[in-house]
């Protein structure tokens, strides 16, 4: 079955197979989060040496440490003794690691540091040995604080991975009046019985508000604004209002864009008197000002210009520049996925904006949100609607005659309504499942 | 534009009974009773029963016009404005809230979910200060803080849930009525990876 993957991608349609079979799943953890790069954190959650936090290189627990240099490193979660979980807290700062095991203790690049009873050991035993150590991942970059690592040796770099994708992680991160962004708020852990897939293939689908968060919407449309609030409610229902927008909206306003390796974004065309709106705003101004004092008129103008709305870097991480939400796909079994989000603090913003932050992480990303509970609900309807085998095909055909090539090595959209960043991802996945041999099937 | 209060910055000054039934007394008229154990327990039996029978308005209307509700991200979370929560709703998104609620189209409630509470070990909280509780306002500053432990089982579609953990609810008195300024919502697995949340706690 798995010698012909080529089989499941179809002109504008997809096998409901490849969201449902744990065989095939199984070969995705291999081939695909086995080798592209992942998002496994930022930089400024481990400031420090000695800070780490878990994380994950698809299913692997790893950690993200800084260690004694400085240099960020992402290890394995296992003790080279036994196997034994070392790291055992989501996070915090540590001299070395230490396996609560047999006490087996680590350097924090994973080095074997002492072993008690070595003389027990057989005779070869050396500690200096690769094999007495906690595996490093074999390539860690970062792009502006972004930290990504790969469990291939070889292969591109992170920045070629990244392609055009680079200028979205530029724009979250020139936003910030310093030129610093720096993780912060807490994080939102929700989960959804279906596969990891279909959470990217919805953040950049521009078609189903309308119908997905109905109810958000009509519950917002008729809310009155004399009710009171302390400004965090005033965000979410101003959000979910525009979830409501008329489809001749997401047609002529908004664009969807696609580049090599499944990344994508979905993003406003740029438009003056929308910047000019957002000028009436006092602590926009504020904003403004504080940016034009670092950056001048001139930079501040582009920066604020370029409109990104979600980001997706294929196949783990979803971002938004414009609210600096920062999401983390993590698949635990073909029917099962994690989603962890995150926020960022703009460096040199005025304190007010970090608060818009977490109240518009509450309405998207919140696991309690008026918003994103419909989108959980939409997943586990997939999840159960394909696990049955009475229709066999999906369409993702949407815009497929209509799609137009991008200047900078992409392709995108006549609108936002095309799937064309399904199809762009779904060719990325074919791709990674058939090391790199299959040509595009969807396009 | 809403009236944005400033943060509290410093807890609240240490509060004993004596000073709560001084305020109480003083905001209320001859004729109200004490809002004492009983019938705080008595009100969030009620407030229980009404939830747990989808009566989402009725819910609403124990609210004062300033109320929060709100369920942390994680323990002893500081405030809402800083870190994420699970639910910070201000009156206003409270109301959009229950309002969605009754939509036919709120599709992660087809079906409904059926839930069955517990409520107990419910204290009135003697002393302050509380830590991480943001400033009660206004009017609504006397009354008194009750803490309760809950247990809530939710099934829905083929799936059963538990959800367990401590209620704070500051209680005031309004025109013979007792009503919530603020509840706080402690789940003891608030910072797990959770399916989503649609009805309240």
């Amino acid at each position: 079955m798995m010698q012909d993957l080529s089989r499941f991608v179809q002109p504008g349609r997809v096998h409901r197979q490849i969201y449902t079979d744990p065989a095939i799943f199984e070969l995705e953890m291999q081939r695909i989060f086995g080798v592209a790069w992942i998002y496994v954190g930022h930089e400024s959650q481990v400031k420090q040496p000695g800070d780490y936090v878990r994380s994950f290189i698809g299913r692997k627990p790893v950690v993200l440490v800084r260690d004694e240099e400085g240099q960020i490193r992402v290890i394995h979660n296992q003790c080279a003794h036994r196997g034994s979980m070392v790291v055992a807290n989501d996070k915090g700062n540590a001299g070395e690691f230490q396996c609560c095991y047999h006490g087996w203790t680590y350097h924090l690049d994973g080095r074997l540091k002492a072993v008690p009873l070595q003389h027990g050991y057989p005779r070869d035993f050396d500690p200096k040995n690769p094999r007495t150590a906690m595996v490093q991942a074999p390539r860690v970059a970062s792009y502006r604080g972004f930290v990504f690592a790969s469990e291939a040796p070889d292969g591109p770099s992170l920045e070629d991975f990244l392609g055009y994708m680079t200028t979205s992680l530029d724009d979250m991160v020139d936003r910030a009046p310093e030129g610093e962004i720096e993780a912060a708020g807490g994080v939102f852990r929700h989960a959804y019985d279906g596969n990891w897939k279909l959470y990217l293939e919805n953040l950049c689908d521009a078609a189903h508000p309308w119908f997905t968060h109905r109810s958000s919407i009509d519950a917002a449309q008729r809310q009155s604004d004399d009710a009171f609030s302390d400004g965090s409610g005033e965000i979410a229902i101003r959000q979910m209002r525009q979830n409501g927008a008329p489809y001749s909206f997401w047609e002529s306003q908004v664009g969807i864009w696609t580049y090599p390796n499944g990344h994508s974004y979905l993003g406003d065309y740029h438009d003056d008197a929308k910047l000019v709106a957002a000028l009436k705003d006092p602590l926009f101004r504020q904003y403004i000002a504080a940016l034009e004092g670092k950056k001048g008129k001139q930079e501040t103008r582009r920066i604020l210009e370029v409109r990104r709305w979600n980001s997706n870097v294929y196949p783990n991480l979803s971002f938004m520049s414009q609210f600096q939400q920062l999401r983390v796909v993590h698949p635990l079994a073909v029917d099962r996925t994690v989603v962890c989000t995150y926020n960022f603090r703009l460096k040199g913003a005025p304190e007010q904006l970090f608060r818009n932050t977490i109240s518009f992480a509450n309405t998207v990303n919140g696991t309690g949100s008026l918003v994103l509970t419909d989108d959980l609900e939409i997943y586990n309807r997939i999840g159960m609607g394909l696990s049955s085998a009475g229709a066999e095909w999906i369409e993702v055909g949407r815009g497929l005659q209509s799609d137009l090539p991008d200047a900078h090595g992409g392709r995108r959209g006549a609108n936002s309504t095309s799937e064309i960043y399904i199809r762009n991802m779904l060719d990325a996945w074919l791709r990674y499942m058939s090391n790199g041999r299959a040509q595009s099937a969807l396009q | 534009m809403a009236r944005r209060p400033k943060r509290a910055r410093k807890p609240a000054a240490p509060r004993r009974r004596t000073l709560f039934s001084a305020l109480a007394g003083a905001a209320r008229g001859p004729a109200q009773q004490r809002l004492d154990l009983r019938r705080c327990e008595q009100f969030l039996l009620h407030e229980a029963r009404l939830l747990d029978d989808g009566k989402f308005d009725d819910w609403l209307a124990l609210f004062t016009p300033e109320a929060w509700y709100w369920v942390p991200s994680e323990p002893d979370q500081a405030d809402p404005y800083e870190t994420v929560s699970l639910i910070y709703d201000d009156r206003r998104l409270l109301e959009t809230r229950v309002r969605r609620l009754s939509s036919p189209r709120m599709y992660s409630q087809e079906p409904r979910s059926r839930t069955s509470r517990i409520v107990t070990n419910v204290t009135i909280e003697e002393t302050g200060p509380l830590p991480g509780l943001p400033r009660a306002r206004g009017r609504e500053g006397s009354g008194c803080v009750v803490r309760s432990k809950f247990m809530m089982i939710e099934f829905r579609r083929e799936q059963q849930r538990l959800f367990g953990g401590t209620v704070l609810h500051h209680l005031v008195q309004s025109g013979g009525r007792i009503m919530i300024a603020w509840k706080r919502v402690n789940l003891v697995n608030c910072d797990a990876p959770l399916d989503g949340i649609t009805v309240p706690f």
